[in-house]
């Protein structure tokens, strides 16, 4: 159910709702992505695959040029306190805190005072903070902290239009994440998933499991083999697991909908809706093995271009950018005067 | 002045033991004659803590509106770095009389200066009378040409301000400073009494003290009231600089408080002299804005053309009458130093009243006997210049040695126009938790009046106090704090 208030929001406010939700989702995703490494995920030389963390999010780039090579030392730092990576936990931080300064009016002040303190702690992380002994409580308390800032958000935030972006913004987030993931894992593990039944294949895949926090779930399906199109089918189309590609694109889905029940919102809603439907059918279509088959990094590919394409067009449909120059801050201007 | 039963009593360890407030008006101890009942039992009550407790009790209220970000921003080279305002738990206390007084007093000066300000845009019969001079007014930077000739909603300009009052030697309130531009504080003064009800809910217990709630829903009942003709059911907002305004924070208060979207600049446009905002739904019309801009960076076409906080062809939009702004523009001569001067008169003039609130005593030098009290006296007074810019060339003379006194005097002569003079005042004081003990310190107090149909003055303030010992300048940037002001209801 969604309140209709009598004041339609603000675009600025809906654009900061909407990065706000995704950056908090990344922050969760990227702290339990670095804590699960940390202690499961090897490479085939058995060290500790941080630099498949780098492919998941398409870092390579960024981070040879601030390192000239792939130094593994260099990669823990890059991802908690570099500034210069907008991936890291201090600049997803920095973004967080200045979207909620900018949506404070409209969200409880429970869900300010949470964030205000949150984002201060990281940004003021110093670098022994990070240390093998502790990055791994670091990230658990990151994770706790957003996931603290998820219970207040369901538990205090109005359902007016507000509300449905910080919903897109979340199930935009999570399906890209679980896409990446799939992906890079995937890739890594196909040779060594060649010898089948192997000690490190069973704790790699499930390492697959533990960085989409569904480790547990999966178990309860109790899955007669545990095979990589099982694990993949799981993550992309289990309907119950909270972050499955399937159920996030639903709550697209449900989300545009509830938006497009505004009597003129409905027409700017279809092209909208259309995507979605589109990447649904793709999905219910086929099965993981299918999926697989075909090309499974061509088709996650695919639905990140959808997303992405999705993510632009709610952009242009709700908060075109103006016509007249962008504007720059300048402190200067910012005092009043009495 | 030490109450002396409690220096008789052995078991009485209380904060107030050792307070002292040597030639100072005291808000809570030395109130002249009869001190009035409330203030003996918030006395008794404060006597029942330890100086430990209150520490502690003040530590974790400073955490708490830290954590909240119910803080300011303090900008230096290199960062940004939010700041609280130092609250201090001892409440300042306003009995239902000493209110009655600020509150016509308030009304009175509200209403002069929007019958003065109207005056000064249209006829300008104060002037013609000779009352104010031409040249103080209309060659006073504030003054602002867009205005002239224009009509406002109900003929209010201020429809927020803040009056500073102080408390002499012997208690009276005198009016310091106006603020009819874009006074801020009101959200400490409301934020102030929810941790003060949080920390020492013993001390306010049973007490009846004024609430402080109303103060969103009026004020979005006057930018209504204040909204273009015809408009059924006005569109507010406010206009803010932005997230990075040291001030940001009472803009989410007050945009929260009367459930309206707080906007920045870029947020807004103007078509064809109609001012709109950008919302998902579309471009919406905007009727009223409550803007905590000044008015140099409202309007890029008419103003500071480099500026980017404001809206393009705003002040065409308000001069066509499509919007309201909250203040109005060029409502600055009104509070101006020099102007300040002439209040007592304006008063007189408009309303044919006495002030009720008095001014600080005054001497403009402009006027041959304000130019000899002032010579005569130079070294009892502080001498201002009126000019637009305030601190510079100004003399205190208690402070002064004889060369610069002759040296001022000089000076003053050549071009008395330029100057007022004021005595020094000692400014009340209040008992505040300093350190290890309670001692006294200088406070003044802002209450906050709205204004549409008729002027509402809310029943509190902000007590800003001075943390320095001997300190007289409580402003926040230099080191002041702030209070929970108490307007008792009887």
């Amino acid at each position: 159910m969604m309140i209709v208030s009598p004041t339609p929001l603000l675009s600025r406010y809906a654009e900061c709702m909407m990065w706000l939700a995704r950056q908090m989702e990344r922050m969760e995703n990227l702290a339990r992505l670095l804590e699960v490494t940390e202690t499961f995920v090897r490479n085939a030389d058995g060290q500790t695959a941080w630099d498949s963390i780098l492919a998941i999010n398409t870092d390579e780039h960024l981070f040879t040029q601030l390192h000239n090579a792939v130094n593994h030392a260099a990669i823990v730092p890059f991802y908690v306190t570099e500034t210069r990576n907008p991936a890291s936990l201090v600049s997803l931080a920095q973004a967080v805190r200045e979207n909620a300064r900018a949506v404070r009016p409209l969200v409880s002040i429970e869900l300010w005072t949470q964030l205000n303190v949150f984002s201060r702690n990281l940004l003021n992380l110093k670098n022994e903070d990070m240390s093998a002994h502790n990055l791994a409580e670091l990230c658990t308390r990151v994770r706790q902290d957003c996931q603290t800032h998820f219970g207040i958000a369901e538990g205090t935030l109005y359902h007016d239009q507000a509300w449905l972006f910080y919903r897109l913004g979340k199930a935009l987030e999570r399906s890209d994440q679980i896409t990446r993931l799939i992906d890079i894992r995937y890739h890594m593990l196909l040779p060594q998933s060649e010898i089948p039944g192997s000690e490190i294949d069973i704790t790699q895949w499930t390492s697959v499991l533990r960085s989409a926090a569904a480790y547990h779930a999966f178990r309860r399906l109790r899955p007669v083999t545990l095979s990589p199109a099982n694990i993949v089918g799981f993550l992309l189309k289990n309907d119950g697991f909270p972050r499955s590609l399937s159920t996030n694109l639903r709550q697209i889905d449900e989300t545009l909908t509830l938006l497009a029940s505004h009597d003129n919102l409905r027409q700017r809603c279809s092209p909208l809706l259309e995507c979605v439907t589109e990447l649904r059918a793709s999905l219910l279509d086929q099965t993981a093995e299918e999926i697989i088959i075909r090309g499974l990094h061509d088709y996650m590919n695919w639905i990140q271009i959808q997303l992405r394409d999705l993510q632009n067009a709610i952009a242009a449909t709700f908060w075109p950018a103006p016509m007249q120059p962008e504007y720059h801050m300048n402190h200067s201007y910012f005092q009043e005067q009495n | 002045m030490i109450n002396a039963q409690h220096l008789a009593s052995p078991l009485m360890r209380g904060l107030l033991d050792n307070y002292d407030t040597p030639d100072f008006f005291c808000e809570l101890m030395n109130r002249n004659a009869s001190v009035p009942p409330i203030i003996n039992c918030v006395k008794e009550r404060l006597s029942a803590l330890s100086i430990e407790e209150l520490k502690t009790r003040t530590a974790s209220a400073e955490a708490q509106l830290y954590r909240m970000g119910i803080t300011f921003t303090v900008y230096t080279d290199k960062e940004a770095i939010d700041r609280i305002l130092p609250f201090d738990a001892i409440p300042r206390i306003i009995t239902a009389e000493e209110w009655k007084h600020i509150e016509r007093g308030v009304e009175q000066r509200i209403q002069a200066i929007n019958l003065f300000l109207h005056d000064i845009y249209h006829e300008q019969h104060i002037l013609k009378d000779g009352v104010v001079p031409s040249e103080l007014v209309l060659t006073n930077p504030n003054y602002c040409q867009a205005m002239i000739g224009l009509s406002v909603p109900g003929g209010v300009y201020v429809h927020i301000n803040g009056t500073d009052l102080i408390r002499d030697q012997q208690g009276r309130f005198l009016v310091l400073e106006d603020n009819a531009r874009t006074p801020s504080g009101v959200s400490y003064v409301i934020e102030n009494r929810h941790m003060m009800l949080r920390l020492m809910p013993d001390l306010a217990s049973g007490l009846p003290i004024r609430s402080v709630e109303n103060y969103g829903p009026r004020l979005h009942q006057v930018l209504c009231e204040v909204a273009p003709d015809g408009v059924a059911d006005p569109q507010v907002v406010l206009l803010s600089p932005g997230i990075y305004n040291s001030a940001y924070f009472e803009h989410v208060f007050l945009s929260r408080e009367m459930g309206i979207p707080l906007v920045e600049g870029k947020d807004l446009f103007v078509d064809n002299h109609r001012v709109f905002m950008r919302t998902v739904m579309g471009p919406r019309p905007v009727h009223s804005i409550y803007r905590r801009l000044n008015d140099d960076f409202l309007d890029p076409l008419v103003f500071n053309p480099n500026s980017l906080l404001g809206v393009p062809g705003l002040v065409e939009a308000y001069r066509q009458g499509n919007v309201t702004l909250a203040n109005a523009l060029g409502t600055g001569v009104a509070d101006d130093k020099a102007v300040y001067a002439y209040m007592p008169r304006i008063i007189r003039y408009y309303l044919n009243e006495d002030p009720i609130l008095e001014s600080v005593e005054t001497h403009i030098c402009a006027e041959p006997e304000g130019l000899a009290y002032t010579l005569a006296n130079l070294n009892k007074l502080v001498v201002k210049p009126v000019g637009e810019s305030g601190g510079y060339g100004l003399l205190i003379g208690p402070q002064a040695t004889r060369a610069e006194l002759d040296e001022f005097s000089q000076k003053l002569q050549q071009n008395p126009k330029n100057y007022i003079s004021q005595p020094t005042i000692g400014l009340s004081v209040t008992p505040t938790l300093c350190g290890n003990s309670v001692e006294a310190r200088h406070v003044d107090l802002r209450p906050f009046a709205v204004t549409g149909r008729s002027v509402w003055v809310l029943p509190g303030g902000l007590s800003r106090v001075a943390l320095r010992k001997g300190s007289l300048v409580v402003n926040s940037s230099q080191g002041g704090g702030s209070k929970d002001t108490w307007v008792m209801a009887s």
